[in-house]
């Protein structure tokens, strides 16, 4: 077998909010093959963000360790780009192409004028070549969407990190948009980590699902998405069949 | 029973057809786009200002008192042509730009101090409650023992001026930069410079341009107010001075030339040059309507 690109090693992460310590997560541990698109799939409140941004370097684990390609996650960097759920992640001073060329050069991977080049191809793969040359702020809520994440591929990094990404957006486009995800992915084949909570777009997006429980989240199962059914990971997730209705206790 | 009464109904469709709506799009009539402007509405009220101040200054009849807007403005332009007026004005904008500029080097320090440390931010924050309300003209008489009779004096109130109000706007700004820019800025792995560069500074320029304007403008009276005080230093006067002293040879009129001279330097500085920054950040970049 492959050695995993990314290990997650029962990780417990924790932070300070103003009058408590909060544990987010609660010795979690996976594994991220090449070309994964790995999901996180559960309710609020079970730290999935949290570990996202754990992985992405911005928080360290309280215990447990978070290693790429053998190496300990200990600061954010560009081998590992983020795709945030808000609108404005795009930096609205900068138009489309800039905003791509930007990273590219930003973070030392391309001289100005290779990075523009890449940036215009990347956006030609989301299909907005006609809006280059325009600010965020005229673009919708999708459109925006697909210039972060055609801003995170022409990174070109390890991973992408994806933090709900169209849960802000209208189900027509969200649909539209896993669709759009799914096709990028058979051109390139990028290693994805999701994170979502609904369990339609866990099933889609992904090939490999990890179901967390809440407060702290805890692994309920790692399950393939391939003939998973939604009715089926409801229950594992909600833990229905085991002891009847627990969630109202 | 409910259910019983709802009639069978058929599904229908319809053509979709614009062929008899009038209006899809028409351009707006020459009058709408003239009104639309706001420099041509600005420019009507400026007019009509000018209109009322002539016929009150006509119906009060007393130049010693009030003299009407064509007196003052040929006194304008005498002044103009004599050459005291453009002397005084450059003086005036001379002494401001070493101020104002000034001001902005220590509040850009200050502020980069305060973003770094978490003791900076404290002492900014201190140091702005205190001298924030407190007026610069009232240091002038220390400045006067400190500096002496001269620019040195003039200068120091002028950055105390500027100072608070821009490294307030300034270091406010960076704080509510969203945290989401914030996190885009790390994950490429920007240098601390960069990311203030980068990231910080464009995020924060709404705030930074408001504290450069209300900067500026706290400068300019402070000007003036010092000017009219203190008089002439080092052989020539600015435009406090030149309103002051005309005003004891009571010409009138200059006294109006001089004070028009500084409503029209504010309004060209806001309207030029403030505006035309905002025009081509904030507005374009959608972070400010």
């Amino acid at each position: 077998m492959a050695s995993p690109l990314l290990t997650v090693d029962g990780v417990t992460l924790r932070y300070r909010t103003k009058d408590h310590l909060v544990t987010a997560t609660y010795r979690v541990s996976f594994d991220l093959f090449q070309s994964d698109r790995f999901v996180v799939l559960g309710p609020s409140g079970c730290g999935k963000s949290t570990l996202l941004k754990a992985v992405g370097g911005y928080i360290q684990p309280t215990e447990g360790s978070i290693r790429l390609n053998a190496a300990e996650i200990t600061r954010p960097g560009p081998d590992r780009v983020f795709v945030f759920q808000e609108f404005d992640q795009l930096l609205p001073w900068k138009t489309v192409k800039e905003n791509i060329a930007f990273a590219l050069t930003a973070s030392g991977k391309l001289p100005r004028p290779q990075a523009e080049e890449r940036a215009m191809h990347y956006i030609a793969k989301v299909n907005l070549t006609e809006f280059a040359s325009s600010y965020p702020h005229t673009l919708s809520g999708g459109m925006k969407q697909r210039v972060a994440i055609a801003r995170a591929m022409a990174m070109e990094p390890q991973i992408l990190l994806m933090d709900e990404p169209f849960a802000a957006l209208d189900a027509l486009t969200r649909a539209k948009m896993q669709e759009e995800l799914l096709q990028l992915w058979e051109e390139t084949k990028f290693t994805v980590l999701f994170v979502t909570h609904s369990i339609p777009e866990a099933i889609r997006v992904g090939n490999r699902i990890l179901l967390m429980s809440a407060h702290p989240g805890q692994v309920r199962a790692e399950v393939n998405s391939a003939g998973a059914d939604a009715a089926r990971i409801h229950e594992i997730l909600f833990d229905e069949k085991q002891h009847g209705n627990s969630e109202h206790a | 029973m409910e259910t019983a009464s709802m009639p069978e109904r058929p599904e229908v469709f319809y053509e979709v057809s614009t062929e008899r709506l009038n209006v899809v799009e028409k351009p707006l009539s020459a009058w709408e786009r003239l009104y639309d402007n706001g420099a041509v509405r600005k420019s009507f009220l400026l007019a009509m200002l000018a209109a009322g101040w002539e016929l009150y200054a006509r119906w009060l009849n007393n130049p010693l008192l009030v003299p009407t807007f064509s007196a003052t403005v040929s006194a304008l332009f005498a002044s103009i042509a004599s050459g005291a007026l453009p002397q005084a004005a450059a003086y005036t904008i001379s002494m401001l730009l070493k101020g104002y500029i000034a001001g902005l080097a220590i509040a850009a320090l200050l502020t980069a101090f305060a973003t770094g440390t978490r003791i900076g931010a404290d002492l900014l924050e201190t140091l702005t409650a205190m001298f924030n309300p407190l007026p610069s003209i009232a240091l002038l008489p220390l400045a006067l023992v400190w500096f002496g009779l001269g620019a040195g004096s003039v200068i120091f109130v002028l950055i105390h001026a500027v100072l608070w109000a821009v490294a307030l706007n300034t270091f406010a700004g960076f704080r509510s930069v969203s945290p989401t820019w914030k996190m885009v800025g790390q994950n490429y792995g920007l240098s601390r410079t960069g990311y203030i560069a980068r990231i910080l500074i464009p995020g924060a320029f709404p705030s930074i341009l408001t504290g450069l304007k209300v900067g500026w403008a706290f400068a300019w009276r402070t000007l003036i107010a010092a000017e009219l005080v203190f008089g002439v230093s080092s052989g020539s006067g600015g435009l406090g001075w030149y309103i002051f002293e005309r005003k004891n040879q009571l010409l009138i009129a200059d006294v109006f030339a001089g004070l028009l001279t500084v409503i029209l330097f504010g309004l060209a500085v806001e309207n030029l040059i403030f505006k035309t920054i905002e025009n081509r950040t904030v507005r374009r970049w959608g972070m400010q309507v």
